[in-house]
């Protein structure tokens, strides 16, 4: 493998804080890491668009022998797969993150399992009033969650870490929208093994 | 009776005139009022208006406004889908009219997500939409395998097969459907759309679909257009037989 000398990683918002942590507790100084806003998941059309202003910054700045990109399709239909393609850019595998923490033959057992899961992480069990109740506006609008959950029988915590304080907030939203809770400890699945692979090795 | 979000002003529906009354049903619809929807549908069915008439001039003229903010980016999915939830609300007094009252018929259509997605939300506005547009729409509902919808066409017989899916990982199933109608030979007895947010003209083409509808408005008009087209052919090959 090609040992780059500076790797940037253009990341969903919603990996800042794991892709970070991975960085400190790794040693991984050779990523630099931008992020772009995570609430574009609920403008997926504009993903790809914003991917390709940040990925041509950081060409032009001549700083970056290698680009990653922390995302999964999350809602493009392969646009930016396409785009990540032409700019030689890779990016986690995986459809979305659910997915890549979870690993791929995990996360499909949970869908054969129960196709009505609904996920969550970290992430989007802290800034669950953010992103469902207010994104989906129904703090506003209650009455809508028929039309937005009403096909899911439960949520799914997918867990990066063991917090009780995280946990309880989980078990929260799942009352709140009606679901059986689960949670399944996941870590950083393929979000770990992905930076490892690509970090040249430490420092 | 419907109450104004700047002046508070109460307005009596029933004060207004037909125009009026309309315009102020665009504007129910617009902002989700399921109760000034009713209350609206039945003023004008109650002055004579056909079903019909109520359906198209009011709430599906309603919609097509909600849906074109919706396409430039003015209103988001809570906003239509409150609009849709109020159009609902007048759907249900004129559903049973409509038929008694024998209204026009565009066609029929049989329409689910498909197999591995669950989501919902787009099928049931198209299903909505398509309704008001004069369609029969048959809801085979959610994750549906393929056999669901040749049961479905074989029950049903309809003109229009419509495939939903939201997931990149579901939207390929769409294929192992059409494919499967062409092994049957029965592929081009029918029109085919499908829609979904990571869906988009190319991948329509790929699967062999026969349209891409970007949002529920584009599905009607999409498949009016393809059923006049589809009608118009088959006139012109019994003139010419």
């Amino acid at each position: 493998m090609t040992v780059h000398q500076k790797t940037l990683i253009i990341a969903c918002g919603a990996l800042a804080r794991e892709i970070s942590l991975l960085i400190d507790l790794n040693r991984w100084h050779r990523f630099d890491v931008t992020c772009l806003p995570a609430n574009l998941h609920n403008r997926p059309q504009l993903i790809t668009g914003r991917m390709a202003e940040k990925i041509t910054v950081a060409k032009q700045s001549g700083k970056y022998d290698q680009i990653l990109a922390g995302y999964g399709d999350c809602g493009t239909g392969g646009d930016l797969d396409r785009l990540l393609d032409a700019e030689g850019v890779i990016r986690l595998p995986g459809a979305h993150c659910y997915e890549f923490f979870a690993t791929t033959k995990p996360f499909d057992k949970m869908v054969d399992d129960e196709i009505g899961t609904f996920f969550l992480t970290d992430y989007l069990v802290r800034f669950f009033d953010t992103l469902i109740i207010k994104g989906l506006a129904l703090d506003r609008h209650p009455e809508l969650l028929p039309d937005y959950f009403g096909a899911y029988k439960r949520l799914m915590y997918l867990a990066q870490t063991e917090d009780e304080e995280l946990d309880k907030m989980a078990e929260q939203a799942a009352i709140r929208l009606g679901l059986e809770y689960h949670k399944q400890f996941t870590g950083y699945g393929d979000l770990a093994t992905f930076l490892e692979t690509h970090s040249g090795g430490s420092g | 009776m419907t109450n104004t979000e700047n002046d508070q002003v109460d307005i009596v529906l029933s004060d207004l005139n037909n125009d009026d009354l309309v315009e102020q049903m665009f504007d129910d619809l617009y902002d989700g009022l399921a109760d000034a929807i009713t209350e609206g549908t039945e003023i004008l069915l109650n002055r004579g208006w056909l079903p019909y008439e109520v359906l198209t001039k009011s709430l599906v003229a309603g919609m097509a406004i909600v849906g074109k903010d919706f396409r430039d980016g003015i209103l988001f999915v809570p906003e239509v889908l409150m609009a849709a939830n109020a159009m609902k609300a007048g759907m249900a007094i004129l559903r049973p009219l409509l038929a008694e009252t024998g209204a026009p018929k565009m066609g029929k259509v049989v329409i689910g997500t498909v197999k591995g997605d669950i989501h919902d939300i787009g099928k049931n506005l198209v299903t909505m939409m398509m309704e008001g547009a004069g369609f029969e729409v048959i809801d085979i509902g959610i994750n549906n395998p393929v056999e669901n919808y040749l049961e479905a066409i074989e029950e049903h017989q309809p003109d229009i097969i419509g495939m939903s899916a939201l997931l990149t990982t579901t939207m390929p199933y769409m294929k192992v459907v059409i494919d499967t109608l062409i092994e049957k030979g029965i592929r081009n007895d029918y029109i085919v759309l499908v829609g979904g947010a990571p869906l988009n003209e190319t991948f329509a083409e790929s699967v062999g679909a026969d349209a891409y509808c970007r949002d529920a408005a584009m599905a009607v008009d999409m498949a009016k257009e393809l059923m006049a087209h589809r009608q118009g052919s088959a006139a012109a090959q019994m003139a010419a037989s």
